[in-house]
């Protein structure tokens, strides 16, 4: 049988690597035993030679610049941890930083949280055109972050369908010019993002919940259990894996987010919608302070490593305990 | 399975409720741009006549002929670059015993939790300085560079489900060398993997933008279809919103098709992939 797709975006990040060497799962898996074979070094070398060249030595780069004052033109003056003081003092560099945390909540709570409310519905009947409704679901999620945000300027648009609607139902009281909005900007580019990692989160669980035996529910309603405790005894547990894989994909797309910022806001009004890479890319381009921008940069790298592993202890911890 | 007429209908409501509003955004531009340019439209109006002369405007005006090729070049370069890297390292993962497999095998995999926002700076400042700024290759590199480790992975898992069984065995036990059963015995029966995989590759390569807004920021010519929409949009804020979404649409075209032509194998992708481990 040809098994296609069997890797995942990110599954890679999960314990498989922290805990080889085997993997006794696998059945006849006698791949690399037997002798030693040299000529494996041949086969990396043009995947290695890449990924040393354009992501190793840039990351290394970018910790020495972090540690330097440079305008990108005249020589670079040693300041020690001066940039990283800036990145935790700074009221603009912190605003941006606090913003992508917010964002979190946008881009993975929630989605998370209607996913799995949908989900926990549907585990409960027959759904018609599963198919369908999961390719339908998934669109948000391929399309170019820069058309997302071309598209929903235009909804949250003065005169867009989002103010039209709120007005012809009567509530033109709310309406508003939402991305310019002081109190709103945010928030609405937040939910464009719970738009776009939706369908992620949905399709990860609604395969998982199939793979649910449908015995456990039926035993779950023998002993009285109505659909809230089915959901929390049944579905939540059952789905412990997926949850995991969200995430890591989402909180990682809430921290990196530059498209729908630089086309939706440009980081407006005032600094309402900054966020890191926004200001990494300011400090190449407007502010000149490229120590400053690598130094966010690091930083931004070891938010998304300290959220993985994280993320990843803790699942593990879950696997022992249950 | 239990269920009542009530909970069916109901669920199949919300999952309605929740397609439309997947799709509307996309609807929305999509009625938007079909109206006559200059035409006052707001809301959820739609257009009386259907005029295509949005995207005739935004393709002139907007440069998009020379964008999508562009486009399309770096996507093709990297993709088959990334995937023929893939499949050589991917294949040494999964078939060969070597010092230090391990070991490479996590370095590479750390790669997928790098965030190339934080490697911008360096990659500005390095291509800078060999000259390669504003061409093609100062997007093509690093795209190659970051894609392996993801493509690596997942070509040796795919080798994975195959290398265990029969073939290999027997391909080693008529002396077949390496490169032999990569080629005649592993790679005719990794189509459908290797497909995953460019499909993939590309949707990442085609919608990138922070690249290409940081390391092409001069040269019209070799621009990417997102770049030129993000200028496009940018330099007629508060102007004709009706050709800016034809040219969101023109920049969306390409992946739209490879999704319809790939939806499955994308969803089977991620979904079998999550469920395991």
């Amino acid at each position: 049988m040809q098994r296609d797709g069997l890797a995942p975006t990110r599954a890679p990040l999960r314990p498989p690597q922290l805990s080889r060497p085997s993997r006794p799962a696998r059945p006849v898996r006698r791949g690399p035993s037997g002798r030693v074979q040299p000529v494996a070094y041949l086969y990396l070398l043009p995947a290695f030679a890449f990924f040393a060249v354009f992501a190793v030595a840039p990351l290394v780069h970018a910790f020495k610049l972090s540690f330097y004052e440079w305008n990108g033109i005249t020589d670079q003056v040693w300041v020690g941890l001066d940039n990283y003081v800036t990145v935790f003092t700074d009221p603009h560099v912190r605003a941006a930083l606090w913003n992508s945390v917010i964002l979190i909540v946008f881009y993975a709570v929630l989605p998370i949280c209607v996913a799995l409310v949908i989900v926990g519905l549907m585990a409960r009947v027959r759904i018609r055109g599963r198919t369908a409704f999961r390719a339908v679901l998934f669109v948000p999620t391929i399309l170019p972050l820069t058309v997302v945000a071309v598209a929903w300027r235009w909804v949250y648009a003065p005169d867009g369908p989002l103010n039209f609607g709120l007005d012809l139902i009567g509530l033109d009281f709310v309406s508003r010019a939402w991305l310019g909005d002081f109190t709103f900007a945010l928030p609405s580019m937040g939910m464009v993002g719970t738009w776009v990692t939706f369908g992620l989160v949905f399709v990860l669980f609604a395969a998982g919940v199939q793979k649910i035996p449908s015995q456990l529910y039926e035993s779950a309603r023998i002993d009285g259990a109505n659909m809230v405790r089915e959901f929390f005894a049944v579905t939540l547990p059952a789905l412990r894996g997926e949850i995991t894989v969200a995430l890591i994909l989402t909180v990682t797309a809430a921290l990196r987010n530059f498209d729908l910022v630089f086309v939706m806001t440009r980081g407006g009004p005032g600094t309402n919608t900054e966020v890191p890479s926004m200001f990494i890319y300011r400090s190449v381009f407007q502010i000149r302070s490229i120590g400053l921008g690598a130094a966010i940069g690091v930083i931004l790298m070891l938010e998304l490593l300290a959220v993985n592993l994280a993320v990843l202890w803790y699942r593990r911890r879950g696997d022992l305990s249950a | 399975m239990i269920e009542s007429r009530h909970e069916r209908r109901f669920v199949h409501l919300v999952l309605l409720g929740a397609s439309m509003i997947a799709l509307y955004p996309f609807v929305s531009i999509l009625l938007l741009a079909l109206n006559p340019p200059g035409k006052r439209v707001s809301g959820f109006t739609i257009p009386s006549t259907i005029s295509f002369e949005n995207f005739t405007l935004a393709w002139q005006r907007g440069n998009f002929a020379q964008a999508l090729f562009s486009s399309a070049v770096v996507a093709v370069t990297v993709v088959a670059a990334s995937v023929a890297f893939s499949i050589l390292a991917g294949y040494a993962f999964a078939t060969m015993r070597f010092p230090l497999r391990n070991t490479l095998f996590v370095i590479l995999l750390a790669g997928l939790m790098l965030p190339y926002e934080a490697l911008i700076v360096p990659l500005y400042f390095d291509f800078r300085s060999l000259g390669l700024l504003d061409s093609r290759w100062a997007v093509i590199l690093p795209q190659i560079g970051f894609s392996v480790s993801f493509g690596t992975f997942w070509m040796r898992t795919a080798f994975w489900a195959q290398s265990g069984g029969a073939l290999v065995e027997a391909a080693q036990l008529d002396g077949a060398n390496t490169w032999d059963i990569l080629r005649r015995v592993l790679l005719p029966v990794s189509g459908p993997a290797v497909m995953s995989l460019s499909a993939l590759l590309f949707l990442f390569a085609w919608n990138d933008f922070l690249l290409a807004l940081v390391l092409l920021p001069q040269n019209e010519a070799a621009q990417t279809a997102p770049l030129a929409l993000s200028f496009f949009a940018g330099l007629r804020r508060g102007g004709e919103p009706s050709t800016i979404a034809a040219a969101a649409l023109l920049v969306a075209f390409p992946v739209l098709i490879v999704y319809i032509f790939m939806q499955r194998r994308f969803i089977q992708g991620i979904t079998t992939g999550a469920t395991k481990g």
